[in-house]
């Protein structure tokens, strides 16, 4: 792959005797959408939390950008440009949506103790400039005049917004989305659906995405990548994914059908 | 226990016509005034029982202001009136003390000296604030801090090391001193960074553990420390007397500002040889503890506040944001650290003295318990309740046992029962308003969300 923007080599993972990630080779590439669908237990989870340095991989490699990230702490992998949301939300429930999002732009900031005791220009100036971009960003994301409602009071489908608007503000150059559109309505999932390609055409994001709604994975992805007993056993355009055999025997087999 | 209370106390009104959804439903202007009138009254009759008219004008006045706070933050520069109302209240205090009357029950109102050390604990529980409040890492030892506050004042503000000789701008030298003498101003910044570095030290191998086991292995540093000092007069078999083991250090240097300063500034040379030497004391406890709460303020409201608290709220997602873990909570240490060793190294010179007995464990106890009865996270609710514990130490509990003895004819030492009545009022505290007296708001919910287990049913009223 030339212009791979996230890349694994022989990526392993193993519980104790279970082997949660069998040598995945997978690549996402710059600009592009990419799907990593399976069957509950896949093992998807495990691998996007190597993907974020939360586990660190039993053996084999990560790449981001030309950089190898592997057994680098999590905070390295934000700061190199990899934002993540999580499958079951994880806002910080007791802040305001304003200052979640000012939280994820902390690797993007530099007042340090000192200058924030003495509250230098610099500082001042950093942080209010933080404060308008996070309002354009909880724009961006549709929450627009919720900047000062505390978390836990957002409804469901705007905290799941806010985690996108939290992810977004480290400044990403790769998204990773898990499961974003768990509970949502159809109506939400459509609406969510149009916003992830919204942020590739207009932000240049690259997206990898963890999905179980087929319509959305067929829908928004350029690649789509599936695992089945933490082996990668398809990889592909969602066309010739949705025709592959051993993909509709493990995973899509009654949603195929039911969908047809 | 605490729904049944509510749940009585509403079924109560409701026999006199004023059930809960009526009471919410009211506009929140008459809530207020409603709210109001009945703690006057409550006020009133008090002040029947007990017949003390010149408090209870102040306590109604307090009260009255109290409420009428929420409006100040509508004026410009409104919201600085309650804070220099109370550094007013403060620095006069010295003049107003003697004019002040009896209180029902507590009795005369605290000497100079234990104002003194009520504000030092304040700036200690402060600096906890941060470890505990802020960052939510729970730390057993901070005691350790303290101790090396104390002894840093210890080493470089009096006779210790006998064959050394360093006099940097100290007063009130006698013939023949020898030892490291660092005037106290030097050493108050000197024994916080110095703490600061130990906090570091101490932080950088523990504060990868999480909850529980952090806790376990800071009780471990407290305790390691008051050893040190209390075996320190013969290190390590060497024969170096570094603490002076169980006699302690003493006397240390009082802070002061020189000769040249008295007589041309009007600036006490000395304090130990002033006329109003609490006072003195009084005053500079008062500017540390403003430095503090004004680094507390700007700290919480800054990108490395954010952290802490995005931290204590939910470390993975918060790394997953790019906060550097161990980076951020050792700077919550360090600062915690920093504060605790300012304040152990001022009340060292106070006190004229560093003891390996002042650093025991129930002193990390104490001190805890002074955040969590203010309010975790809400810096007047630190102060408050470090004031009002330091102050039950120091007078309030033999007074109130006094007064218990003279009416139910019992013959207690109320004050041997110290730490018993302490536990009594965390147990009651976390039972009924676990968040603390002056909760901040954040941290009210978190904790109402995690201490009662709420009945599924009532989720929908608890939110209203």
């Amino acid at each position: 792959m030339p212009d791979a923007l996230l890349e694994t080599r022989q990526l392993r993972k193993e519980f104790g005797g279970l082997v949660a990630n069998n040598d995945v080779d997978f690549t996402v590439p710059r600009g592009a959408i990419v799907s990593l669908i399976g069957p509950n237990g896949a093992g998807k989870t495990t691998f996007f939390n190597m993907l974020t340095g939360v586990y660190k991989p039993t053996a084999g490699d990560v790449y981001f950008d030309g950089e190898r990230m592997t057994n680098k702490p999590p905070h390295a992998y934000t700061q190199r440009g990899i934002g993540r949301t999580f499958q079951n939300i994880r806002l910080f429930q007791n802040m305001t949506a304003l200052e979640n999002v000012l939280v994820g732009m902390h690797v993007r900031l530099s007042g340090n103790l000192f200058q924030a005791i003495l509250r230098t220009p610099g500082v001042r100036r950093e942080e209010s400039e933080a404060r308008d971009r996070a309002r354009e960003l909880l724009e961006f994301c549709g929450l627009r005049r919720k900047d000062q409602v505390i978390g836990r009071n957002l409804s469901y489908g705007d905290q799941r917004r806010l985690e996108v608007a939290r992810a977004l503000a480290t400044q990403p150059k790769l998204l990773l989305l898990d499961e974003p559109t768990a509970g949502m309505n159809p109506q939400e999932t459509a609406e969510f659906t149009t916003f992830v390609g919204t942020l590739r055409e207009q932000h240049e994001y690259s997206v990898l995405l963890i999905e179980h709604d087929m319509r959305v994975v067929m829908g928004v992805s350029d690649r789509v990548t599936v695992l089945d007993y933490g082996e990668k056993i398809a990889e592909g355009p969602p066309e010739a994914i949705q025709k592959d055999e051993r993909v509709i025997e493990a995973y899509l087999g009654a949603a195929a059908v039911s969908h047809s | 226990m605490r729904q049944s209370i509510v749940r009585g106390w509403w079924s109560a009104l409701g026999a006199v016509g004023l059930t809960e959804p009526r009471w919410r439903a009211l506009p929140p202007g008459r809530r207020r005034a409603i709210k109001t009138a009945t703690w006057l009254a409550i006020l009133l009759v008090l002040i029947a029982l007990f017949g003390v008219w010149k408090i209870a004008a102040l306590a109604i006045a307090a009260v009255v202001a109290l409420l009428v706070v929420p409006a100040w933050n509508r004026i410009p520069g409104g919201k600085f009136v309650l804070p220099v109302a109370v550094l007013g209240i403060f620095i006069c205090y010295p003049w107003y003390v003697g004019w002040m009357p009896q209180l029902p029950i507590f009795g005369p109102f605290p000497q100079l000296s234990t104002v003194v050390v009520m504000l030092i604990f304040s700036m200690m529980a402060l600096g906890l604030n941060f470890v505990v409040g802020y960052a939510g890492l729970l730390d057993l030892g901070y005691v350790a801090f303290y101790a090396m506050g104390a002894y840093m004042a210890g080493w470089f503000a009096s006779n210790q090391f006998a064959n050394q000789h360093l006099d940097l701008g100290a007063v009130g030298l006698f013939q023949g001193w020898s030892g490291y003498h660092i005037t106290i101003w030097l050493l108050l910044p000197m024994a916080g960074v110095a703490t600061a570095v130990i906090g570091i030290l101490i932080g950088l191998p523990t504060l990868r553990l999480r909850g529980d086991y952090l806790a376990i292995v800071t009780l471990g540093f407290g305790e390691i420390m008051p050893q040190i000092a209390r075996n320190g007069d013969n290190l390590f078999g060497t024969g170096f007397n570094l603490t002076n083991g169980t006699g302690g250090i003493t006397p240390i240097d009082g802070p002061g500002f020189g000769n040249w300063a008295q007589t041309h500034l009007h600036l006490p040379a000395n304090y130990l040889n002033a006329q109003n030497f609490d006072s003195l004391y009084l005053w500079t406890a008062i500017g540390l503890v403003a430095i503090t709460v004004f680094c507390s303020m700007r700290l919480r409201d800054s990108r490395l506040g954010r952290a802490w608290i995005a931290i204590r709220e939910d470390e993975t997602a918060a790394a997953a944001m790019g906060i550097p873990l161990m980076r951020t909570k050792t700077w919550a240490y360090a600062t915690g650290a920093f504060f605790g060793g300012v304040a152990g190294a001022y009340y060292a010179s106070y006190k004229s003295g560093a003891f390996p007995d002042d650093f025991f464990f129930n002193i990390s106890v104490f001190i805890l318990c002074m955040v969590i009865l203010g309010g975790m996270g809400n810096i007047w609710g630190v102060i408050f309740g470090a004031c009002f514990l330091a102050y039950l130490d120091r007078e309030g509990l033999s007074n109130v046992g006094a007064w218990f003895n003279n009416h139910f004819h019992t013959n207690l030492n109320v004050p041997l029962y110290e730490f018993g009545i302490y536990g009594v009022i965390i147990v009651i505290v976390m039972l009924f308003r676990p968040e603390g007296l002056i909760p901040s708001q954040r941290r009210a919910a978190e904790l109402h969300e995690g201490v009662h287990d709420e009945p599924l049913y009532e989720a929908e009223t608890a939110g209203a």
